[in-house]
């Protein structure tokens, strides 16, 4: 069967090792990722600055590229939200509701598609050493695919979790906000670096790639060896 | 109103700065926090309570006008007196004619928020009548001659330390022992309550069943202020009445374990009317004032009607990441937080910063944890659609118009590409430009080739693979 790939422009121009591993993963449990052309963005950076008229070109790009899609998947917890909410771009008696209804209700984050989807937790993973997860605020609060991600991190076989002192505070990206609200994005960011480095963990694993790309480019800054992760390249870890 | 009123942004930045400041709150916030958490989870039922007290508050709007004008008839029949003022400023002119009209002088106030809003003291203080806080945290504030912070505890950014510094300029006698420290202020503070002309209180719950006003504390002063003076003068705000004492219960089920963790407050205050014949204590004279002040408007909107469900715990701000960095001065608005930053622009004075509702990361901590299950993330975007609509968002648009043509994205993404290394000399250059106060916590990774390209070579490998496994 296939899995059509949705990759995010962050995935797709800053984080392609991403974009692998979310294939590789999908291959791993006897899927072909198919990778649909012409994506560019959800549109999110426009929505959340209000302009939902700016999405809704976006939003029928997507309709078009993913229609025939069995099954959609996303590494990143914020985009497939932001389809979710198609729908609600749309007056009900417009076509498009109903269309992006459809594309919406097949959409996935991965590790919520491997989980809730297929069923999989085991995905024969390996990672020697500690890690603490960062739980993202749009996967485990917005999308509430949280758990999914712990499942699927407590079957990898090596790997020990730390607990983070908050975890499920925000890192303080928040898309146009970091730009918009710098000194304020980077005081929180810099109490979630401080809450990793206090974990004592060597990785720090999360299923958002934007969180990934702030909490990663602090690390980065600070020249701290903690190597920041996504899910899937933790999934595929020790894959043959 | 011009755009510059006010800015967020400025005053947050600047709030940073304080790190002696920040200190304080962190480990207030941390442990208030801790003290609901311990609470919520000591009650297994919490999210049956919550769903019954949401339903009561929207039951509440439903009716709003028949409610109020319920409460005004049992007010009244129970020997009070009901006034309705329509802005934050003609509350402040009635109040203050009022009591001039009364020959009042001096003032004792329990902890209320709606007074604030309507800059209360403020008003009495040209009209030449002292009002002085009686809430310890309140009135420490008004000693240093600050603004609260906190909806619910308004010297929440204030260390121990700084008040026994206050207490030694003001009262010549310091002290860094709680209880000692308590002691001082209430030394000085039984004097005001007894010599007072009169006392104002805010209004936690108004029951329209009985004509009852009440309050939650925990110190006994707000108590003290609506019964020891002859005449007593209740603030509220339009929406914080409820049909009956039965509903009542039904919000004092989630208010104080939201707000402290605590399961009731030390004091639980119903105030019904004025002294009665043969009574022999009570105020002689009891004021319900009901404050409008923009919220007609936002109960007539379907969208952002659910903000008056709010009854002020406080849970919001404390989990918001962005309060708990900058604290609630920078909101430069009375009321601060996630909560705040949907009421404020909606109110008819100190709306705050017009694009207060951007201030957020989305994280929807405040929805998780409001008891009234108010949707703030989905209220926020309602008012930046709302600001946006008048506005043009020439990178937006932009990047939405290259979004629509997939070779336009890519030819610049690769534009990117060949410009990003000079991100940093940019930065290093101007640190003060957008770029640079974006890279100053941060190392930008830079654009790489994209994922697209590398996909065929990556899906042929991965199909060999398949093939050769089973
Ligand atoms: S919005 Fe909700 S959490 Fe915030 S103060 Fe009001 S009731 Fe409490």
């Amino acid at each position: 069967m296939e899995a059509f790939l949705f990759i995010p422009c962050l995935v797709e121009h800053v984080l392609p090792q991403v974009g692998e591993a979310t294939a590789m993963v999908l291959s791993r449990v006897g899927l072909t990722p198919v990778m649909p052309k012409g994506q560019t963005c959800c549109g999110q950076f426009a929505y959340k600055r209000g302009r939902a008229d700016l999405v809704r070109p976006l939003a029928r790009r997507f309709v078009e590229i993913f229609g025939d899609a069995p099954a959609i998947v996303c590494p990143s917890g914020s985009c497939t939200a932001m389809v979710r909410r198609y729908p609600s771009l749309f007056a009900e008696d417009d076509p498009w509701h109903a269309r992006a209804g459809q594309v919406a209700a097949k959409t996935f984050e991965l590790g919520q598609y491997l989980v809730e989807q297929l069923g999989v937790t085991d995905l024969g993973a390996r990672f020697d050493g500690t890690a603490a997860l960062h739980a993202s605020c749009q996967t485990s609060r917005v999308l509430g695919a949280g758990s999914p991600t712990e499942a699927l991190l407590a079957k990898v076989a090596g790997l020990t979790l730390v607990p983070l002192a908050r975890p499920e505070r925000c890192c303080g990206f928040g898309g146009a906000f970091s730009v918009d609200y710098p000194e304020v994005s980077q005081a929180i960011l810099t109490e979630k670096i401080d809450d990793i480095v206090a974990s004592g963990a060597e990785a720090v694993i999360t299923a958002e790639p934007s969180c990934l790309l702030n909490i990663a480019s602090a690390l980065a800054k600070r020249e701290l060896p903690i190597r920041p992760l996504h899910l899937a390249e933790v999934l595929v870890g020790g894959m043959a | 109103m011009s755009k510059s009123a006010y800015d967020f942004g400025r005053a947050s930045a600047k709030a940073l700065g304080d790190r002696p400041s920040r200190a304080i709150l962190h480990k207030a916030i941390g442990h208030i926090r801790v003290l609901r958490q311990r609470s919520v989870n000591a009650m297994p039922d919490f999210p049956e309570r919550q769903a019954r007290a949401v339903a009561v508050r929207d039951k509440t709007l439903a009716r709003l006008p028949d409610l109020l004008e319920a409460l005004e008839a049992k007010v009244t029949a129970a020997g009070g007196n009901v006034h309705f003022a329509e802005t934050a400023d003609s509350a402040a002119a009635l109040i203050t004619k009022l009591l001039a009209d009364r020959g009042v002088r001096l003032v004792v106030k329990g902890k209320s928020m709606v007074s604030e809003e309507i800059g209360l003291n403020d008003a009495l203080a040209a009209a030449g009548i002292e009002a002085v806080e009686t809430d310890l945290g309140e009135y420490i504030i008004q000693l240093a001659g600050q603004r609260p912070s906190h909806i619910l505890a308004p010297a929440l950014h204030v260390s121990k330390e700084q008040v026994s510094e206050l207490f030694a300029r003001k009262f010549g006698r310091t002290s860094t022992d709680i209880p000692e420290m308590t002691r001082i202020a209430r030394d000085s503070l039984r004097q005001k309550f007894l010599a007072a002309d009169a006392g104002i209180t805010g209004c936690n719950i108004a029951i329209a069943e009985t004509g009852t006003v009440t309050v939650l504390e925990n110190e006994g002063n707000i108590r003290l202020s609506a019964s020891c003076p002859p005449i007593h003068v209740a603030v509220m705000t339009l929406e914080k009445v409820v049909e009956t004492l039965a509903d009542a219960a039904v919000v004092l089920d989630i208010l104080p374990p939201s707000a402290t963790g605590q399961t009731l407050p030390v004091h639980l205050s119903f105030f019904t009317g004025a002294r009665r014949e043969g009574e022999r204590d009570g105020p002689k004279e009891m004021h319900l004032v009901i404050v409008d002040n923009g919220r007609s408007e936002i109960l007539a909107d379907p969208v952002l009607r659910s903000i008056l469900r709010c009854i002020r715990c406080g849970a919001c701000l404390n989990v918001c990441p962005v309060y708990q960095s900058v604290g609630g001065h920078a909101y430069g608005t009375v009321y601060p937080g996630p909560m705040g930053s949907v009421l404020s622009p909606l109110l008819k004075d100190n709306p705050g910063d017009p694009r207060q509702p951007f201030a957020c990361t989305h994280c929807a901590a405040c929805a998780e944890a409001c008891p009234a299950g108010i949707d703030h993330p989905a209220l926020l975007q309602e008012l930046r659609r709302r600001v946006s609509a008048g506005e043009s968002d020439p990178a937006v648009t932009a990047f939405s118009l290259l979004a629509r043509h997939p070779l336009l994205f890519g030819g610049a993404a690769a534009l990117g590409r060949t410009f990003d290394p000079k991100l940093t000399e940019v930065a290093a250059v101007a640190p003060e430009s957008p770029v640079g106060r974006f890279l100053r916590g941060r190392a930008f990774p830079g654009l790489s080739r994209p994922f697209s390209r590398r996909f065929k070579s990556l899906a042929r490998r991965l199909s060999r693979k398949q093939g050769g496994r089973s």
